[in-house]
């Protein structure tokens, strides 16, 4: 229980999951989900560095504090511009979204 | 029949018991907000597996950090994706079928990730740093943000502003240039 390879472990199978939900939805809310599961996943690789190995306690929690402060900035823009997404195509649904395909 | 039950009521035990209870949350959560179709439960899975991340927080040693984790995480970003769906996503329409190659290929990608970053997990020989500090408390927390980490501390305000204000003029201009027709094309009936 109190190793770095389980918390190292956890991390990385969260990451994993976060990873291929991100690849296999198309729903933009769908890969919003997974990105905060692989923000997660890299603050729990944080917290479990500065548990067992780090210098001082108080810097991994400042990381997992900016982490979580640039996750609340980045769900408030993406979930913006899936609404103005949703609004121009009637659909939030990242294949119908090729405006821009060459 | 109470004393042999009362003998596998030891601390370590409990401690075990709800440290794999914590895990099955995190991991469990994380399955169900990525393979279920209906976004709601996406959403539900996500907070689960959120709150099973502040448990691993605490067993961490931080209870500042989980404290955050629930407020920050399960308490805003999840409602505020739960009110993007109530604003976006008609439930009412039909969800077009998983490409089967997509879902075979992103299996493989993060299979291929998983494998070797558990082969550098295993083969790296980690090794304690020396401990400058040994204080876990909020107070010492406090104090480093607001002078080592000022910078860091400022950053993020700015941040969130810029990307608050941000979002609020994205969705109000989407919202004042509607594509003609797109209100009538609409059907939201019921």
């Amino acid at each position: 229980m109190n190793s770095l390879t389980v918390y190292l472990f956890v991390a990385l199978l969260l990451f994993c999951i976060g990873m291929f939900g991100l690849l296999q939805r198309r729903s933009l809310i769908g890969m919003i989900i997974s990105i905060e599961l692989m923000l997660n996943a890299a603050g729990i690789n944080f917290m479990a560095f500065n548990r067992f190995l780090g210098p001082d306690p108080a810097v991994g929690q400042i990381m997992v504090l900016f982490i979580m402060g640039i996750a609340a900035a980045e769900a408030a823009i993406a979930l913006s511009l899936t609404l103005a997404l949703f609004r121009k195509l009637r659909s939030i649904n990242i294949e119908h979204a090729r405006d821009l395909r060459g | 029949m109470q004393p042999v039950i009362a003998q596998y009521i030891r601390p370590e035990v409990v401690a075990y018991a709800v440290f794999f209870f914590v895990l099955l949350l995190t991991l469990g959560g994380a399955l169900i907000a990525v393979i279920p179709k209906s976004i709601i439960h996406n959403v539900f899975g996500l907070a689960t597996s959120l709150v099973g991340v502040a448990g691993l927080f605490i067993y961490l040693g931080s209870e500042f950090l989980a404290m955050m984790e629930i407020l920050i995480y399960v308490g805003a970003i999840c409602i505020a994706i739960v009110f993007a769906i109530m604003l976006s996503q008609p439930m009412h329409l039909q969800i077009p079928p998983r490409l089967r190659p997509k879902v075979f290929f992103s299996f493989v990608v993060s299979l291929v990730v998983f494998i070797s970053f558990t082969v550098m997990v295993v083969r790296t020989p980690w090794e304690q740093a020396v401990r400058t500090s040994n204080d876990w408390g909020v107070k010492r927390l406090g104090t480093l943000l607001l002078t080592r980490y000022e910078l860091l501390f400022e950053l993020i305000s700015l941040v969130l502003l810029m990307s608050i204000i941000g979002a609020v003029i994205t969705a109000a201009t989407a919202s004042s240039e509607k594509a003609p027709g797109s209100r009538d094309g609409e059907e939201d009936g019921v």
